[in-house]
Formats: structure tokens, sequence, C-alpha cells
């Protein structure tokens, strides 16, 4: 039941002769994983309803490279920026936005060095700025009442001090907005981050999303929301290990704001 | 007039501090086997920094209780610093109160120096309280047994002891005033040591004087003692906690250095006219080792955090990693870099300052690839340094060299690198496709 949406690539928009007003980095996460992909389709919605003239790149976006620097490989990491920093040079790129912080941290403070310079933004932040600016209006009240634990990705909040925008975001939809008893900048990590994603974790005596998710249940929440493709997967994993998935939804914030608008 | 007292006391003056100099000089050069960073920037938020987590202990009172009981003692510490001053100069000069004819200020000091000194036996006997007692989880953990748990108890009855010196010091003294006893000015005030004159009430002029001159001297002494016991103790992060949270990390935590010399080769291979089969010149240098698997592959910013670390482990407990009970600790890092660097430091000088290979590395001696594989990178322990320490980095240094210069990467990430050299993801997917999810 997929509701139709409008995506322009770089290319098209260079066919045409025109500069979008933004481009949106989908990341890996977002443009193959099929819970992430769902993400970006309600970004997409998001614009499209803001009638916001951005672009993508296709197939000629790669990985950021980040979960390769995250794992060592520095040498494989700088290969990808400048294969990206090439391509986006070319489209003379200013301003990108994205739903992964990994992709917000690497293109915003580790391609700069690179010879790649942007104005970065969380989705988070871009969905603030375009209610702000009055170009998105919420009407639904399908999350009023609901209670929402806004769980915080470290790529954003600690590491780049993004507290703010996904709160105030979530706040619009008239929710209960709790804070975990670890949050912002004390906020646990999910489990994901450092290339964790892609392998198992070392023996232990608990998974780090197991406990995490524990902290949300805390708040006895309907909703845990996040920013970050990952993040949404540990915790969705974190919620079937707390048998609490007939309760319990993991969504990214795009997603509520798209289902509110 | 007797001098010998005054040339015994600055015989053992010189000694101390000769010592503790001759220790410095070892630090610093063990410090600099670091490889340079450029740390020259943005000095005036640097000094802000220093000023407000070091001076400013801004950071230790995000744990109210061990922050507040952790003021008490460093601001009596350094306070108390004052008297030490004016009990060196009497020894030299063979005076007593030299700094006396300050008269009302004189006894002001004096007697915020007993109130101190008083709140600092209270703090030390809470602190010991904590560790040995309750034994609060981050005291216990695997890393702190033998050595470590000893230092830090050391540290609290050495302080201790001092504080009871230095008020008994002021008891006798105090008496001896009251007798009338010669070369005892009336001077100072004495809040917290009248309560201990009881005790010595009744006894002759000789055993007073006997009592305040023992008391006088095992007090400098001692504090010469603990001066030169900083350079084998955490409790180094007295003195190098300064320049640490200067040097500490401007940049978001997030971002991570980009390797230079990694960037002139992916330059080179993207350069289209480079000569790929081009002879190198033969001044060039040997190719930089990539990474960290040993102390001297580190930069001297990350030797001197593993100096200044006074192993609170307040980075462990927030490590998600260590929380969930696996091996790594972030405040193992930084212990095991110390200890390998003092390692290399006496190797050196025993063969004459020359650093000869000993068969034994950071990676694998001390730090395992477990512990370095188990970190989400999250700097939940960069954010809990008190004292801006950065163990993430050193875990990033060594992630690296286990994959640029030993392909050692766990399986998993071997795989997921390779997709992203093949087709631009983490995942084996097609690039072609990575529109997909726009019609699905």
């Amino acid at each position: 039941m997929s509701e139709q949406i409008t995506v322009k690539t770089m290319a098209e928009f260079t066919a045409e002769g025109k500069q979008p007003e933004i481009l949106f980095w989908v990341g890996s996460a977002g443009s193959y994983d099929d819970r992430a992909k769902k993400i970006s389709r309600a970004f997409v919605k998001i614009l499209n309803k803001a009638n916001v003239e951005f672009a993508v790149l296709g197939s000629e976006e790669s990985c950021t490279g980040d979960v390769a620097k995250r794992a060592g490989n520095e040498f494989l990491f700088q290969m990808q920026a400048m294969m990206n920093i090439e391509v986006l040079n070319g489209y003379e790129i200013k301003r990108i936005v994205t739903c992964d912080p990994h992709s917000f941290n690497t293109l915003k403070n580790e391609y700069p060095g690179l010879g790649g310079n942007y104005d970065v933004v969380h989705h988070t932040q871009y969905i603030k700025e375009l209610l702000d600016g009055g170009r998105l209006s919420l009407e639904g009240q399908v999350y009023k009442e609901k209670r929402i634990t806004f769980h915080d990705p470290c790529y954003l909040g600690r590491a780049n001090s993004v507290f703010d925008a996904p709160r105030e975001v979530l706040k619009k939809t008239n929710a209960n907005i709790l804070e975990m008893k670890r949050h912002k900048k004390d906020a646990l990590c999910c489990g994901a981050g450092g290339a964790q994603m892609f392998k198992e974790p070392e023996k232990g005596d608990m998974d780090i999303n197991v406990l995490r998710t524990k902290d949300a249940l805390e708040t006895n929440p309907n909703i845990i929301a996040t920013g970050c493709p990952y993040c949404n997967t540990m915790m969705t994993d974190g919620i079937k290990a707390h048998e609490k998935e007939e309760s319990v939804t993991v969504l990214d914030v795009a997603e509520l704001i798209a289902n509110s608008i | 007039m007797d001098y010998l007292p005054n040339i015994l006391f600055v015989i053992v003056l010189i000694f101390g501090i000769g010592f503790f100099a001759r220790n410095v000089k070892k630090l610093s050069r063990n410090i600099k086997l670091g490889k340079d960073v450029d740390v020259s920037d943005n000095k005036s938020q640097r000094w802000k920094n220093m000023a407000r987590i070091a001076l400013g202990q801004s950071k230790m009172v995000v744990r109210p209780i061990a922050g507040l009981l952790h003021i008490l003692v460093y601001v009596g510490f350094v306070i108390i610093n004052i008297e030490v001053l004016e009990i060196i100069l009497d020894g030299i000069l063979g005076t007593h109160r030299l700094f006396a004819p300050l008269g009302a200020v004189y006894n002001f000091l004096i007697g915020s120096f007993e109130i101190l000194a008083l709140l600092v036996i209270v703090a030390v006997v809470l602190f010991w309280i904590r560790r040995n007692i309750i034994k609060l989880q981050r005291f216990i953990k695997p890393e702190m047994k033998g050595w470590p748990e000893k230092d830090g108890n050391m540290i609290l009855y050495i302080e201790f002891v001092l504080m009871l010196l230095f008020l008994t010091m002021n008891a006798s003294d105090f008496q001896l005033q009251q007798l009338g006893a010669d070369h005892y000015t009336k001077a100072g005030a004495f809040p917290v040591s009248q309560f201990i004159v009881p005790l010595i009430d009744g006894l002759s002029q000789s055993t007073l004087i006997l009592i305040e001159r023992t008391a006088w001297w095992l007090h400098i002494l001692g504090i010469l003692a603990f001066l030169n016991y900083l350079y084998y103790s955490k409790h180094l992060h007295i003195l190098l906690a300064f320049p640490n949270t200067y040097y500490g990390k401007l940049k978001p935590q997030g971002e991570f250095n980009n390797l230079e010399a990694v960037t002139n080769e992916v330059k080179l291979m993207m350069d289209p006219s480079a000569d790929p089969f081009a002879a190198p010149a033969e001044d060039v240098a040997e190719p930089e080792k990539f990474g960290a698997s040993d102390v001297m592959d580190l930069n001297w910013v990350q030797l001197l955090n593993a100096y200044t670390c006074t192993e609170c482990g307040r980075c462990t407990s927030e490590c998600p990693a260590n929380q969930t009970g696996k091996k790594l600790s972030p405040r193992k890092i930084m212990m095991d870099t110390r200890d390998r660097l003092e390692e290399v430091g006496k190797i050196m000088d025993a063969n004459k300052g020359e650093f000869v290979p000993d068969g034994k590395q950071l990676l694998d001696d001390y730090i395992s690839r477990e512990e370095l594989w188990a970190c989400t990178t999250c700097n939940a322990c960069v954010q809990a340094c008190p004292v801006s320490i950065d163990p993430l980095s050193i875990i990033m240094e060594m992630r690296r060299f286990l994959v640029m210069e030993q392909s050692a990467a766990p399986t998993e990430l071997n795989n997921m690198m390779s997709n992203i050299e093949n087709n631009g993801a983490p995942w084996p997917y097609n690039q072609m496709d990575r529109l997909n999810w726009v019609n699905e």
C-alpha cells in the first residue's frame, strides 16, 4: 500500500539546468535495509508535502565509509569519501540532509578535511526548520496523549550535541514526551555503533540493545522514537527480547511526523 | 645558635625536590616518545577548558557525592599548600611561624587551614569507606586488583596522616604558646586543634616541644615523600590534570582524525596521471606504519592521557560494552598504556636511553583484540572523564593497526568491508538498485 512519492535525482536536476534546495543523502541503510527504506519514504513524504525541491544521488551515491573508518579501515573510508566528494563537488552541492546520524557525522565533520565542505543537517533538524518556517504543519491527532520516549543516537547527540531538534519536533505531535533516566549527553548506546551492527557482539552477559531497551521500557512508552536506522533495528530487536512487541513500537521521528501530516 | 636543623632541612629539601625533578624529566621523556600532534590551535578555548574542567572541577560534580568530597580534598590540598610555604621558609631560616606578623590575616589563614584539614579528613574517611566497605562497583573491577587498589588506599592513608600531623603540630604549638614557651610566638587561630589540646594537657614543656617538632618534621617529610610518590601513582593527576584538560579534544566528539599518510596514498591512487609502476625516489622514507600496536605509535597527548588517568573508573562505568559484561574497560586501556610506557621507559633507562625491543607490545601483551572489537565508539567514556582523557582514540588507533597492517578484522567485518569495496554498501546489493526504495 505504498503511497506515491516523488523523488528526483541530481542527474535529472542537472539535465533541467536546475539546482535543488537540498540533497537528500539516503545512505546505505536507507537505500537497502527493509526497515530503513520505510524511513526514507516517510521523510520523502514530508519533503513532498512541504514542497521541498530536493534531489538524491541515486546510483551515484555510495557508502560514506563511516562504518569502515570505525572498523579501523581508514584506507577504505578515504577511498569512499574522495569518490563521494568528487560526485558532490561535481554537482556543486551546498546543503545535505540525511536520516542517518552516522552519515551526518561523517559528512559534516570528516569530509571537510578531505575537500568536501557542505552544510549538513540531520533530518530532525530539517523537519524542525520546515515546521518553524511554516512550510509544514501537523494536523493529525494520531499521537495525541501517546507516550513517546526518544532514544538519542550517539552520533547525533553526544557526538554532535543535537539534542533539542528531535524533541521539539516530537512535541508538535501533541504526544507525551518522556525522558529515559539516561538521556542526552548521558544516553546509553544502542549497541550498533563502531561497526558493531555488522558483527556478533563479544562475549558478555547481555546484549547492549537489550539493556538500552530496558531503559526505554522503564518509561512505560507506547512508542520508542529514534532518529537513526541502526538504533531502530537495535531497539526493535530489544523490544522482541523483552517480549513487548505487542504493546510498544519503534518508529523514526520522520515516520511519526509523516503520519501526522 | 645551633644551625644543625636548618642544614639538615635544606639537605632533605634539596634531596626531595631533586629526586622529584629527576622523575619529572623521566615523565617528560616518556611522553615525548609519542608522535607529534598539532595542538597549538584555539589557545583561548584551551585555557578556558583548563580553567573550567581542571581548576573549576566542572566534570567532577556530575556525580555530586564524589564530586563534593573531591572538591574538599582538592581545595584543602591547594590552600593548605600556603602553609607548606611557611613551613619550608621556617625550616630554612630557623624561624617559627614566619608569617605571624600578618596578624589578623594570619590568624584567619591558620584557622581556615585547620577547618579545611578537618574537612579533608572527613572526605578521606568517606572515600575510604566507598572503596573498602561499600565497595563501589567501579573500584573493584578486575583491572583494579593488586597495585591499583593498594595505591588508591595508600593515597588516602597518606593524606589522613598528613592532616593529623598538621593538627597535632598546631595543638602542641598552641599549648606551648599558652605556656609562654620561648620561641613560640603567640600567633594563629586553632578552631580544630584546640580539641586535641586536652589530650596533651599536663605534659611538660620539653615533651610538648618534642611532640611539636616531631609532628613538624614528619609533616614536611611526609609532604616531600608524597611529592615523590606521585610519579609511581595514579595521584599524578593532581599535576597532569591541568595540561591534560588544556590539550583535550576540541572537535565534536564524533569527529575522528583523517590519517594523513592514508590521504596521500589514496590521492595517488585516484590520480589518473600518476604512474603506478614508477620506482619510488631513493631518498623516500619508509612508509609510515598505520595505526598503533605499541605506545610509540600513539601521539604524545594520548601518552599524557595515560599518565593523567586517576583510575576513577567513571569511563568504565558508563561504557555500554562493560555494562553488559564484555571485557572492554576504557580505564584498563589507559592503565595498560601507562604500564607499557613505563616498561618502555625502564628498558631505555637500562640501555643508556635507547629502546631495545623486548618482544612485547601494547597490543596482545596488554590490550587484547577482544577488548578492542567490543567498542561501539559511542564516546560515553570520553564524555565521562573528569580530566578530558580520550580512551576511544587509542582503541581506534589500535583497530587501524589490526585492519590496515594485519588485515585482522573479525570475519564479518571483512565481509562488510569487501561489500563496500565491491558495491559501495556494507551489504551485498547492486549499486544500481540504490533507488529501488522509491517504488516499493
